[in-house]
């Protein structure tokens, strides 16, 4: 296989790595929301269950999968070592929680926080990857992880009934700052054309759908409907908020992930005499 | 101290690929997997086109992003600046490779041939070990080392220096200690102008690329 200097799509992480990163922004913003929202156990335990889904995902990438607790040797400077090592402390936490231990869900809370934030610096420690290197991606991950898992928790709650205004509240800020988030890193990437082109175009997504969450979340604050349609309006902004981070975290991996190539800074002068080494 | 580096002088390549060849010989790199290769680049519009051949490869950083983000400790850097990869730690999670801002590190995860079926000569030479790991350059790392224990010189003595240098036609490449300044890379950095790649990532690539600012202002 050979390459030019034009960057190109990066073939190592593919749709497994993207799983984890949208499995475990989901998961962690969920975990975060239950136990603001509650405590609720079982949104506590959904969003552990959802982590597990994306680091079973990203195991089925590894190619020596057997190997696999191999990967807590390198604490000392790899966030994928970190984000290795919270994860059972994460799941310790929800299980102590599902448990009843009293605190057991603020616990969780911090340790699904520490997860996404590993999984934020695993990508901006990524270098060879320009859309990923840069420092403003570390909070979009994390904020639009905490909106996505907010978005399922509403999804999740339709079921149940409406939820307060607060958490209304909560969700439209949220949605706020992950698009200026988005727009601050945005501004910040360099890469290759077809990079950006897709990271646009994701972004389009990303921001229509975010807007039309916000603008439900708007009507579910202002206007006086009924449990039946709170309920139906929760369920549909969920959804887009999902649909919206989701899509744009797969892309970013999937497809924004160009490397920068080879560049040359000069150009040589062809052809130069030997130098007579010294006798 | 001793640092390793290796030198290309960009006036002198004819981008040949012999380096190519002799490595994948000497490291039986399967298809596909190259730790030397000469990349052949074209500048310029019709009629003011220039062609440079840039041999790349891992670059053997002083601040290796690669070493860091490995979570294994799989990937280390030796002393004397080589980077190399514990293969019976890797666990093939590629996180090295997209830090890797040279496109150095190659991941196989099943055996490949050159003609379908294994030769002979892979049959001799095919290493399970390297399925589904992290591999990229060494700089020969084991014929520096065992040179050095003969008591060799490696970018001296061709029995202890890379087989990219040796193989080199036109004396692109070179390659030495860059602490010993009577070296040849130390001779050659400060008597011409260089660079190195994507310097400004602060990776500190121990390998130097050598152009003629001079030459050029002349014309």
């Amino acid at each position: 296989m050979t390459f030019g200097p034009n960057p190109w799509q990066q073939y190592h992480w593919d749709w497994r790595a993207a799983t984890n990163f949208m499995a475990g922004g989901v998961g962690s913003g969920l975990i975060v929301c239950g136990a603001l929202a509650g405590p609720q156990p079982g949104a506590l335990v959904l969003g552990a269950v959802v982590i597990v889904v994306g680091l079973f995902a990203v195991w089925l990438e590894l190619g020596r999968p057997w190997r696999a607790v191999n990967v807590a040797r390198h604490a000392a400077t790899s966030w994928m070592t970190r984000e290795a090592m919270v994860a059972p402390l994460l799941f310790a936490a929800v299980g102590a929680a599902w448990l009843g231990l009293p605190a057991a869900h603020w616990a969780a809370a911090v340790f699904a926080l520490a997860f996404v934030y590993c999984q934020g610096r695993m990508l901006h420690a990524s270098k060879g990857i320009p859309a990923w290197r840069v420092p403003q991606l570390v909070p979009l991950i994390i904020a639009t992880g905490l909106a996505e898992g907010l978005g399922l928790w509403l999804l999740w709650r339709a079921a149940a009934g409406a939820v307060p205004v607060a958490a209304w509240w909560a969700f439209a800020l949220l949605l706020v700052v992950r698009v200026a988030l988005w727009f601050a890193w945005r501004r910040r990437v360099h890469a290759a054309a077809a990079a950006l082109a897709a990271i646009d175009a994701a972004g389009t997504v990303f921001k229509l759908l975010s807007a039309l969450a916000l603008a439900a979340a708007l009507v579910a604050i202002v206007v006086p409907l009924g449990d039946v349609g709170l309920r139906a309006l929760q369920a549909i902004a969920g959804v887009l908020a999902l649909a919206g981070g989701l899509w744009f975290k797969y892309t970013l991996v999937t497809r924004g992930g160009f490397n920068q190539g080879f560049a040359l800074p000069h150009l040589p002068v062809r052809g130069v005499a030997r130098k007579q080494e010294a006798p | 101290m001793t640092r390793w580096a290796m030198v290309a002088d960009l006036r002198r390549c004819v981008g040949c690929q012999t380096c190519t060849a002799a490595c994948k010989q000497a490291n039986a790199t399967p298809p596909g997997v190259q730790w030397r290769r000469v990349l052949d680049m074209e500048y310029g519009t019709y009629p003011d086109v220039q062609r440079v051949f840039v041999p790349v490869g891992c670059q053997h950083c002083a601040d290796p992003p690669c070493e860091s983000v490995c979570p294994t400790t799989a990937t280390k850097k030796r002393p004397d600046g080589i980077v190399t990869i514990d293969y019976d730690i890797c666990i093939g999670c590629a996180y090295c490779a997209v830090a890797c801002p040279y496109q150095a590190r190659y991941k196989t995860d099943r055996a490949d041939f050159a003609y379908g079926s294994m030769s002979e000569h892979e049959r001799q030479r095919h290493d399970e070990g390297r399925l589904g790991v992290a591999t990229k350059c060494t700089f020969c790392v084991d014929r520096i080392d065992a040179g050095l224990a003969k008591g060799l010189k490696p970018g001296v003595d061709p029995e202890a220096t890379p087989a990219c240098v040796n193989a080199c036609i036109s004396e692109t490449l070179s390659f030495g200690d860059l602490d010993d300044p009577t070296s040849k890379v130390s001779r050659l950095i400060a008597e011409n102008e260089h660079f190195r790649m994507h310097e400004e990532l602060g990776t500190a690539p121990g390998f130097y690329y050598l152009w003629d600012h001079k030459q050029q202002e002349s014309e």
